[in-house]
């Protein structure tokens, strides 16, 4: 956690051209493609921003460009086409052009952002709403502590952003949530059943016997989500690393995070039971 | 009898599963390469028209699969891409201008499944291919334009009106009109009371002097006003381009999307969509020197312009019509059958045209195109867009007569050049331009990748969870494996009638559905288990397995759901694609992980006394 902090905090996130703004263009050649003719091919035709890198293969090319000055943005690609196609023997074939204006840029991480906090305040109030403010608090201390973890592992990876990863994030953060519910729905259900049991037995218990559950969730979701990685090619690469490191740290965040969070806060027996009419429902709620 | 559905319940799982079945099919079948021939003329194409281009084809001596003509459309099929590709380009040549000869993949769902409205699923762009164009109208241009526009009919309705003034100009956001004198300004307000509607007036203390403002709802109409009418013309120059299924929908209040599945030479595509142009008529300055106004010396009321030979060209300074009042520019022939450009005008275009031309004949009279050219440069951290104005001559005409709504331009070199003016003509008429600020092209054989990786990675993840279901929990892992199955026939059939569109993202959420939607099972055979380890007899142990589990179920994935509705509310492209596969998949689980499982374990274990379950 305190490392996932640290790396976002000094090296940040590695934004995609998604929020950045900039090109992007995958080539793919027949044969091994000599990156460093590549570089300096552009270098000298004044592209001198670029990163080239295999993506995938050897026969695959990626050529990064920030935004550039000068040149107007949508006859980049294949000005770029043009330099590249002119030092090498074999033409390139496009295989992915991408293109972002640094205003769209801007309005993607905007909405984002937004998407983000929404998310996040609906799943608040649903959990508020259905279970307890305790509850609602350690099930949201226990998914951001995911999402950072997540995210600082991509920062220390040095792994792009990019909206396929944003989106990776967000339903990471519904099943991270999925898993904590499955939790608290049998704390819930078992501070009902045994009453003559201290909260933090009920907890044990309740936790105990769903984790063969949570285990196997976690496992089938693992090896969906291993063969995407291995076998769903470079593209969804990045999204299937969020969600396996989102699960593994999921499944134990909702184990040693959420209740505890909840036992922490002070949550009784009293909080779970089911109003008995009026008079006890003012005092239920915060 | 606990364990027993009632007779509707077994129904209504059958049905969904049969309904599933049905419309997921048509994702078995393949697609012809076809060629599509549409007409872009509001006509529809006729049957004779369709007979002639059946024998044009059969002319040809390539053999078509099936040749289909309806709604005005003709399809043919072909059984490989090069004949596709050798009878669309023969077939552009033979229909000319007015046809669209499109190239495209025709799904080869039998008749029957057509009848019942299947068709397969809608692929995404980076699936199958082609150019998605995010493009921006300026809005500071279209309304500057509006406001120059404005000035002109200002000053005219002045002269009209014989109503002396000493100037008209834009400052600082309004018009300011400046009389001589005082006594003129009323009969200018009276003027404007009449003429004006749509403009605000400003009386400032400066008493000669008038200010005049677009009303708030002028200016927004001017806006709405711009997009439209970009939208149309996007629309028309993409059927030059031959797409068969483009996409031109508005987002948000000033920019565009554009689809075109399927196009390769994006180039072309940028310089057709991309380059924003408007274009002007102007009369030609013939009573002064155009060599003096190259040494610097233009005078008053004219301007210096260059043609597209780098010759320089006298034009007077008033504006007749701008690119914005033209409706429509064809190329043909006139009657002595030389090449010709067929130019029609809206109202306005058309009045002012005649008032020119009634003074003018004999005169020539010469078109400008202008071009915008977009550049974004980033001073002292901002991003500033810096726009560069190239204009020039591209045709110059005598007037022959007097005229206002349609014309013809005569006097060109070639067909050629009549269909480039009649192209240009129609490209110029923008009301405001338009620059692409996204990008993203996917080549085909990227597109044909992705689907197979998706697939591999899809069959793969579904084997292996099958395989751990099956080994963990026997025969209820089994029961959960079908219900497995059925969810993603369910998830696919759903997708194919919505036709919403399937991206790589969107596959890896049918995959991670895959993987989620177990998790129902999961929580309902392991409460069984522990039921059973509490002593109770399985037949209540299966009961009291789903009825327990049934809540916990619906708040876990709830909270799935929540996230995803916002994901598709806020996603673009193809992360809405993974949004609608993880909402269906979702709910579809919900059904077929409870209702279906609970069905088939009810048929095994219902009306039985029950020993031991193998779960």
């Amino acid at each position: 956690m305190i490392l996932s902090i640290g790396s976002l905090a000094v090296r940040g996130l590695q934004m995609g051209i998604d929020f950045t703004g900039g090109t992007l263009i995958e080539v793919g050649y027949q044969k091994a493609a000599d990156l460093n003719v590549l570089r300096n091919t552009l270098d000298t035709q004044g592209f001198d921003d670029a990163t080239v890198q295999n993506f995938g293969t050897a026969k695959d090319v990626l050529i990064r460009l920030k935004p550039h000055e000068g040149i107007s943005s949508a006859d980049l690609s294949t000005r770029v086409l043009e330099a590249i196609n002119k030092t090498t023997a074999e033409p390139a074939s496009i295989r992915r052009v991408e293109y972002v204006g640094p205003q769209v840029g801007d309005d993607l991480a905007e909405d984002g952002f937004l998407a983000l906090l929404y998310s996040t305040i609906a799943i608040l109030i649903y959990i508020a709403w259905r279970f307890e403010w305790k509850f609602s608090t350690g099930a949201i201390l226990a998914t951001v502590h995911d999402v950072v973890v997540t995210l600082g592992l991509f920062s220390i990876l040095g792994l792009e952003f990019d909206l396929t990863v944003l989106a990776a994030v967000l339903a990471l953060i519904g099943y991270s949530l999925n898993d904590t519910i499955v939790v608290y729905d049998r704390i819930r259900e078992n501070f009902r059943l045994l009453r003559n049991k201290t909260t933090e037995e009920v907890m044990n218990i309740s936790v105990n016997v769903t984790l063969s559950r949570t285990i196997m969730t976690s496992l089938t979701v693992i090896l969906v989500l291993v063969s995407l990685f291995f076998l769903g090619g470079e593209i969804i690469h990045n999204f299937s690393i969020v969600l396996l490191f989102g699960v593994f740290f999921g499944t134990y965040s909702s184990i040693f995070i959420a209740s505890p969070m909840a036992l922490m806060l002070g949550i009784s027996a009293e909080d779970l039971m089911i109003p008995v009419k009026e008079g006890s429902v003012i005092d239920d709620r915060p | 009898m606990q364990n027993h559905f009632p007779v509707w319940k077994n129904i209504l799982v059958l049905l969904v599963f049969g309904i599933g079945i049905i419309y997921s099919l048509p994702n078995l079948y393949g697609d012809d390469p076809s060629v599509q021939v549409s007409s872009t003329i509001a006509m529809a194409i006729s049957q004779e028209q369709a007979n002639q281009v059946d024998s044009d084809i059969k002319a040809m001596g390539i053999p078509a699969k099936a040749f289909e003509y309806k709604d005005g459309k003709i399809l043919a099929r072909f059984s490989n891409t090069d004949d596709q590709l050798k009878v669309a380009d023969q077939l552009r040549d033979k229909m000319g201008s007015n046809y669209t000869v499109a190239l495209n993949l025709a799904p080869t769902t039998p008749g029957w499944l057509r009848a019942l409205g299947a068709q397969a699923m809608y692929l995404g762009l980076d699936l199958r291919g082609g150019v998605h164009f995010l493009l921006e109208v300026d809005m500071d241009a279209a309304v500057k334009q509006a406001e120059d526009r404005y000035i002109d009919d200002v000053r005219l309705a002045l002269r009209n009106a014989k109503l002396h003034y000493q100037s008209v100009a834009k400052d600082s956001g309004f018009i300011k009109v400046t009389m001589n004198s005082t006594d003129d300004k009323s009969a200018l307000l009276t003027l404007l009371d009449k003429e004006f509607h749509s403009l605000e007036i400003t009386e400032p203390e400066a008493q000669e002097q008038v200010w005049l403002k677009f009303s708030e709802k002028e200016a927004r109409e001017i806006k709405k006003f711009a997009v439209a009418q970009n939208m149309t013309t996007l629309r028309n120059r993409v059927n030059e381009l031959g797409v068969a299924e483009p996409v031109i929908q508005q987002q948000g209040e000033n920019r565009i999307m554009v689809q075109l599945p399927g196009v390769q030479d994006t180039t072309r595509a940028k310089e057709i969509l991309g380059t924003t142009a408007t274009l002007e008529y102007r009369l030609v300055d013939v009573d002064h020197d155009v060599q003096q106004a190259v040494s610097g010396h233009a005078p008053v009321g004219s301007r210096l312009y260059y043609d597209r030979s780098g010759a320089p060209i006298l034009l007077d300074r008033r504006v007749i019509v701008t690119g914005d009042q033209i409706v429509d520019a064809s190329s043909g022939q006139d009657q002595d059958g030389r090449p010709s450009v067929n130019i029609s005008l809206n109202g306005v275009g058309a009045s002012k045209m005649a008032k020119t031309t009634q003074v003018s004949v004999g005169k020539p009279m010469a078109v400008v195109f202008i071009e915008y050219k977009v550049e974004t440069k980033t001073v002292n951290g901002e991003k500033i867009r810096h726009k560069e104005k190239v204009e020039k001559v591209i045709n110059v005409a005598t007037i022959q007569g007097v005229f206002s709504k349609r014309f013809q331009t005569t006097g060109l070199d070639s067909p050629q050049e009549a269909r480039n003016l009649s192209l240009l003509l129609r490209a110029g008429a923008l009301a405001a331009p338009v620059d692409i600020v996204e990008e993203r092209t996917v080549g085909p054989s990227l597109g044909q990748d992705n689907i197979d990786k998706g697939m591999l990675s899809f069959v793969v993840g579904f084997a292996l969870v099958v395989l751990f279901m099956a080994v963990y929990y026997k025969l209820f892992g089994m029961i959960a494996n079908f219900a497995l199955a059925f969810n993603v026939v369910i998830v696919v059939a759903i997708l194919s009638m919505l036709q919403a569109t399937l991206t790589l993202p969107g596959i890896a959420g049918i995959i991670l559905t895959v993987g989620m939607s177990v998790d129902a099972n999961v929580l309902i055979f392991e409460r069984v288990k522990e039921e059973i380890k509490a002593g109770i007899t399985p037949q209540a142990a299966i009961f009291i397995g789903y009825d327990k589990a049934f809540a916990t179920i619906l708040d876990s994935h709830f909270t799935n759901l929540v996230v995803a509705v916002v994901l598709f509310a806020f996603g673009t492209g193809s992360v809405k694609g993974f949004a609608v596969t993880l909402i269906i998949g979702i709910l579809s689980s919900m059904f077929t992980a409870i209702t279906g499982t609970r069905m088939v374990i009810n048929w095994i274990y219902g009306s039985r006394r029950v020993e031991k379950l193998s779960i």
